[in-house]
């Protein structure tokens, strides 16, 4: 029997909010958190701005011994992940410990806790590495600690595809929830990305904006790159019922494809397919969706292609379609970006109100969508999709419909 | 450096880097011509940044589209006063 899956909690830590009300307010008001990197020395870099977590002071989360034990990413993981569990209100019992997933998603794990290593191998000339590098490396490490917190001994697991990491993670935890596999899920992802090593890996690729992320603007430049971590509790629309939870939004269905294409350029036709299979998986038509929060990342390719891909699944339908990018105001967020922007969809379609896409300034015939830009604008929705493209070619997509 | 020398210097970087004989590589070919995408590109753009100790600008890089583009590009930059020992190394 397939049980209907639907949100009970979520938690937000980024650069436009330190949880979800006050990251919600910012999307409301089109606000961005994009700005000049601090973390990391701007004269090495050619761009110079990023969605940085500003403020945020770990000892204020965690004692000395756990920041040893966590980087930045798998810290920003476990703060999201208290938020959504403290917000879902969960009656804990040895049984549903059991019987509850984590499933999360990241692209690039520990990797600033790597490059202090590192340099001080390569360049310091020390010889030794902190034995602690391994366990806050591994791309894992929020989920291991949320397991360790709570208690939860299900299923729990790490999935890494880049861009859409944690949109894989949701839809594989929506998934085993839909089924009974678990009767909870805890689900998202998490990113720190502002180290130098891995900034000046990104200049290389030559996609990161010079001023700012203008998503589907005719002027854009480039992604910007963002940090932090959001979680989501799933269970059966049942059980939320039952135990009279505040259900955010219900997940209605979850598509993925490769493109088999080329490693770093999208293909409209993988994009569609992913697209195609979370209608189909929720039993939607095209013409049910008000809303997609899109990849959107701003660079020139991914904007037309996902445009292209758009076009090619909703027809005329596509004219009256919002999608906005919120990487606009909370930047590209890499495996934690289908998190983030899942909250963003959900919030949207409770409240009734369309995320902007910021800093637009012009249209683009090849971005011929109603990407409602820079003003927020209230809509009454009801279901609404959320796009995650990644490098490699691997597509996941989620629908949600309104609480 | 004469604009002969640097178009040979460049015609073997690109050869190096796309794994292809150097006699392939005219110096009016294309990117188009020669099957180099966009990944190629930045991969040669490295390499050629890495050679010559030059910043090639990600505008600049955008508009990079054949070898006789790599070449003025790069001759540009020397002019400006990039590259120092490495640019004149023959």
């Amino acid at each position: 029997m397939q049980r209907r899956v639907v949100v009970t909690g979520i938690g937000v830590i980024s650069a436009v909010g330190h949880n979800w009300c006050e990251f919600w307010r910012a999307l409301r008001e089109g606000r961005s958190g994009i700005g000049p990197l601090e973390a990391v020395d701007r004269a090495l870099l050619r761009f110079q701005n990023g969605a940085e977590v500003r403020n945020y002071i770990p000892a204020n989360h965690f004692d000395e011994k756990e920041i040893g034990l966590l980087d930045r990413f798998a810290q920003f993981g476990v703060v999201a992940a208290r938020e959504a569990v403290s917000n879902a209100r969960i009656d804990w019992t040895p049984e549903l410990r059991e019987e509850t997933a984590i499933v999360t998603g990241s692209c690039v794990g520990g990797q600033t806790t790597e490059d202090e290593g590192f340099v001080n191998l390569y360049r310091n000339n020390i010889p030794r590495v902190n034995p602690l590098t391994i366990p806050r490396t591994m791309e894992n490490a929020a989920a291991s600690r949320i397991s360790l917190e709570l208690g939860v001994v299900g299923p729990t697991y790490t999935v890494s595809t880049a861009c859409s990491s944690s949109n894989h993670a949701l839809g594989q935890a929506f998934w085993m929830v839909r089924s009974g596999a678990a009767r909870m899920a805890i689900a998202g992802g998490s990113e720190a990305v502002f180290s130098l090593g891995f900034l000046k890996a990104w200049e290389a690729m030559r996609v990161v904006s010079p001023d700012t992320c203008r998503p589907f603007s005719r002027d854009r430049r480039g992604l910007i790159l963002g940090e932090g971590a959001a979680m989501l509790v799933l269970e059966p629309l049942e059980s939320a019922v039952a135990r009279g939870a505040t259900i955010y939004g219900e997940i209605a269905g979850f598509g993925m494809s490769s493109d088999a294409y080329h490693i770093t350029q999208p293909s409209p036709d993988g994009a569609a397919r992913a697209i195609r299979g979370a209608l189909a998986d929720g039993a939607l038509q095209p013409e049910d969706i008000d809303y997609i929060n899109a990849h959107g990342t701003g660079t020139v390719a991914n904007d037309a292609t996902e445009t292209v891909a758009i076009r090619k699944v909703f027809g005329a339908h596509a004219g009256r379609l919002a999608v906005s990018s919120t990487k606009s105001m909370h930047g590209h967020t890499l495996g934690a970006a289908g998190a983030i922007e899942a909250v963003a969809t959900l919030l949207a379609l409770r409240d009734g109100v369309l995320p902007p896409t910021v800093n637009y300034n012009e249209a683009d015939p090849a971005c011929d969508l109603d990407v409602v830009p820079n003003v927020s604008r209230r809509a009454s929705i009801e279901f609404a999709l959320s796009n995650s493209f990644a490098f490699g070619g691997l597509n996941a997509v989620i629908a949600f419909r309104r609480g | 450096m004469s604009n002969e020398e640097l178009t040979e210097r460049v015609r073997g970087i690109i050869a190096a880097t796309q794994h292809v004989a150097k006699e392939k590589i005219a110096a009016d070919s294309t990117f188009q011509e020669l099957g180099i995408d966009s990944l190629d590109g930045i991969n040669i753009l490295f390499a050629v940044e890495s050679e010559f100790n030059i910043n090639i600008p990600d505008d600049a890089a955008q508009n990079i589209r054949s070898v006789r583009d790599v070449v003025d590009g790069i001759a540009k930059l020397i002019d400006a006063g990039q590259g120092g020992a490495a640019a004149v190394r023959a």
